[in-house]
């Protein structure tokens, strides 16, 4: 993006809160809290270095105001954007801009969610749109769904291919302690899962958990004083194209390539320098899509690109390590586990899902249906 | 400066109880806007004509969504021959015949009770006449204004 500098700020610290199924009553506030508390120790920093606040959730119209009183802070720095999964993305580049002008010095990016706990009705409230409504599409999926059949349409992608997606997904998960799957996945199994809306079963569609988390950020210079080896913030990109998937302009073309075309313009790098991929993959047809968009496959190959294991472990692109939205954890704005998973591959953190020899890893949020996209390219201190 | 005296939605409303589509168009983009609005979208002028479909269109899109009680159902993007697309569902054929590509024509759909009336398309017989013949409506009645 115009205006931010390659490296100028970095993601020093990472944490989920507690996942999955949290205990009774917890809020979506209680999570972030958690999770920053967490990320802060991951860093060696306090919550008096703190002075720039960035959260968002489903469940609090003014989680900026609740968060801060949760912590009795008075942060200098608010900034409250919410566009669905990708907003913690979003929030790197709002994060990084104040840090480079010197509107704060320690950034947070919180999330909470429990809408496994009371619900997804409860926890994400549905607007009424009068032009889309009255034909009850179960939302989001009928918009993804609409999606894929214009993919299936057009470039002859398949349900099996769809679904190499999740067993990918799902043998990352396997190697990941805190996923919340923990059995094995055949591309029959989700073919003959039950099915939600067509051509996604509901093994194509990602998972209805709890879960938040926190990542801290500071500028380069006081990153490279604290505990842990930093995540540069290399580049940033964003893009909006719509908000209803009735108004989205090509359903096979996502805003990821504008997001895309700017982050690795402002890194200076480019597809093939991409160690890892962490993708938001809240259906099937997602990383497809996305692995189009960033340039990793030509537009309409994506099905093509993902079968064979090219994506699963011991593949040649390892693509959500951390077992995906699909696999891992989905508390409804997924975002932030993409940040934290690259940072620990960057890290070399990862344990048995490990990508070997890691300095670049690009985090890419989506928001809504395919309607906000914002990519982020983070890289170790080699990458300077 | 002119006070609103209908929302656009009102006025959408009002077209579709009389059992037409309505849409806008802008002179300046000379284009069809779609949703209803008080801005266009491609030029930011507020000179936005209503106009009436003719009610023909082809797929662009289509799912058959499952829920966990009830019958499946189609969901669907339309490409309206004017050059709007809007979100409906094909009627009078098993959802998941529906096709991308698929001609479609116009009809309105009058829900039980209070709710609003909302537009819904059936297939077109491949022998009536194409759209540039004038647009011979489908199936399903038309009320008159």
């Amino acid at each position: 993006m115009k205006g931010l500098q390659r490296g100028s700020a970095a993601i020093v610290g990472v944490a989920e809160s507690d996942l999955g199924a949290v205990a009774r009553d917890m809020s979506a506030i209680d999570l972030m809290a958690q999770g920053i508390h967490r990320a802060l120790a991951d860093c060696g920093l306090g919550l008096r270095d703190v002075d720039g606040l960035l959260c968002a959730t489903a469940q609090s119209r003014t989680s900026g105001l609740s968060l801060a009183e949760y912590l009795g802070i008075s942060p200098a720095f608010v900034d409250t954007t919410i566009l669905g999964g990708s907003s913690f993305m979003f929030h790197v580049a709002h994060a990084q801009a104040a840090l480079q002008l010197g509107l704060c010095q320690v950034a947070v990016i919180a999330y909470g969610s429990t809408q496994r706990t009371i619900g997804r009705r409860h926890a994400s409230v549905r607007e009424y749109n009068p032009y889309e409504t009255p034909f009850r599409p179960f939302l989001p999926s009928t918009a993804y769904a609409l999606a894929a059949s214009r993919h299936m349409h057009q470039f002859g992608t398949t349900r099996e291919q769809l679904a190499a997606v999740a067993v990918a997904a799902r043998q990352w998960a396997l190697l990941n302690p805190v996923a919340w799957e923990k059995q094995p996945l055949t591309v029959a199994e989700v073919l003959s899962a039950r099915m939600v809306s067509y051509p996604f079963t509901v093994r194509d569609i990602c998972l209805v958990t709890d879960g938040g988390g926190a990542v801290i950020m500071t500028t380069a210079e006081r990153a490279r004083s604290l505990k842990k080896p930093p995540a540069y913030v290399l580049g940033c990109g964003q893009a909006i194209t719509h908000a209803s998937i009735s108004s989205m302009p090509d359903l096979t073309v996502t805003g990821a390539v504008a997001s895309g075309r700017a982050a690795y313009d402002m890194a200076k790098l480019g597809p093939s320098d991409i160690d890892v991929l962490e993708l938001y993959d809240a259906f099937t047809i997602n990383p497809i899509l996305f692995l189009e968009d960033l340039g990793f496959c030509k537009k309409g190959e994506g099905g093509a690109f993902v079968e064979g294991g090219r994506i699963a472990p011991g593949g040649s692109l390892p693509v959500n390590t951390n077992g995906g939205g699909l696999s891992y954890c989905h508390p409804g704005m997924y975002g932030l586990f993409l940040l934290i998973e690259a940072t620990r591959q960057l890290r070399g953190e990862c344990g048995e899902r490990q990508v070997a020899d890691c300095e670049v890893a690009l985090a890419h949020g989506n928001g809504g249906v395919l309607s906000s996209q914002a990519t982020v390219i983070l890289g170790t201190q080699k990458t300077l | 400066m002119d006070r609103i005296s209908q929302s656009p939605l009102a006025i959408y409303q009002a077209y579709l109880d009389r059992g037409k589509l309505a849409y806008q168009w802008s002179p300046q983009a000379n284009r069809a806007v779609f949703f209803p609005r008080v801005i266009c979208p491609f030029t930011g002028s507020d000179d936005l004509e209503w106009r009436v479909s003719a009610g023909l269109g082809t797929v662009y899109a289509t799912t058959v969504t499952h829920p966990r009680e009830g019958a499946p159902y189609n969901v669907a993007l339309i490409d309206c021959d004017e050059g709007f697309r809007l979100m409906s569902r094909v009627e009078g054929v098993a959802p998941e015949t529906v096709e991308i590509g698929m001609r479609v024509s116009f009809r309105v759909h009058k829900p039980a009770g209070d709710d609003p009336a909302y537009p819904v398309f059936t297939p077109v017989a491949p022998t009536l006449p194409s759209p540039a013949s004038g647009g011979g409506l489908g199936r399903g009645p038309v009320e008159a204004p």
